[in-house]
């Protein structure tokens, strides 16, 4: 199967997903143990009406989804994951109007734990928006 | 300062605390949006989440994706940190409970790092939670917040975060 195909397929695996539905998720990458998922700014996800910046929690909805995206990537091929914990870092705020994407991998498998770091990231790539590192489980 | 007034009418002080709380809420359109209320008994918040199909992350269980209950958490703690930082405004008489509505959105407290503990996976039902500030100081705070549905002892999730709060 080329990577694209599997990207194909990832996307339709996120549209299956009634949340990153409708948060308007994409999957822009998945390697062997790796996602990028992508979701545009919206006037309803705005968590501060003085800033108009997007909600930590859409943030964590976005790493949540690009994790568990980069464990069910992995080459031993789980069956299912579920997160046991993810704890985010917000360095800066995301920028108002911008995409937001979070690029996960998957650094260490092992039978039945997962674990996992990600970054989230707007325009300016240089300044990551929020870091996230996570374990999650591993059905089989 | 103005005294706390023991005769004051009960229905009154009741409209001033919702009006504040009502004004503090729906000033943030992604709690709209999510559906998240809140109910109050004195200065004790419960957070509700509704259940709805748009929340869900695992559509074969089915179960609520962890990222929504990451954000219900979340907001949890922030609107606590900002109801109780309005509370003692609002009680102790600094602050006019109308002006404060009228002076637009709340500064809201900002989050510096966040840790969801997942505990059982989100039941397709509504979700409760309440948050407990562990230490407020004049420019960090951390908060504990716990999250349940049918039964209060068998939590769904449980969170700690830090937060910066507003200045000035």
């Amino acid at each position: 199967m080329s990577e694209t195909d599997q990207t194909r397929i990832a996307q339709q695996f996120i549209e299956a997903i009634p949340h990153a539905r409708a948060l308007g998720m994409r999957v822009d990458a998945l390697g062997k143990g790796s996602a990028t998922i992508s979701m545009p700014w919206a006037e309803h996800l705005v968590g501060d009406p003085r800033s108009g910046v997007v909600h930590g929690g859409v943030v964590s909805a976005l790493m949540d989804t690009s994790c568990g995206a980069a464990v069910m990537s992995h080459p031993s091929g789980p069956s299912s994951t579920a997160t046991i914990d993810l704890r985010i870092d917000y360095m800066r705020s995301a920028t108002k109007g911008q995409r937001i994407t979070a690029k996960a991998e998957c650094y260490h498998l092992t039978r039945t734990v997962a674990f996992v770091r990600a970054v989230a990231l707007d325009e300016d790539e240089a300044n990551p928006v929020a870091a996230a590192t996570g374990a999650f489980t591993v059905e089989r | 300062m103005m005294p706390m007034d023991r005769r004051e009418p009960l229905d009154r002080i009741k409209s001033r605390r919702d009006s504040a709380l009502a004004a503090l809420v729906s000033g943030v359109p992604y709690l709209t949006w999510l559906g998240i209320r809140f109910d109050r008994r004195g200065d004790e918040l419960t957070a509700i989440l509704p259940y709805d199909e748009k929340l869900i992350g695992n559509p074969m269980l089915p179960a609520i994706h962890g990222g929504v209950t990451a954000a219900f958490l979340e907001t949890t703690a922030i609107i606590e940190l900002a109801w109780a930082a309005m509370w003692e405004d609002m009680e102790s008489g600094r602050t006019v409970p109308d002006a404060a509505v009228a002076a637009g959105p709340p500064r809201l407290p900002k989050t510096i790092d966040f840790t969801v503990d997942y505990l059982r996976s989100g039941l397709p039902r509504d979700a409760y939670a309440r948050a407990r500030v562990v230490r407020s100081g004049r420019r960090y705070a951390s908060v504990q917040v716990e999250a349940w549905q049918d039964n209060r002892a068998r939590l769904m999730a449980q969170a700690t975060g830090h937060f910066l709060m507003p200045q000035g």
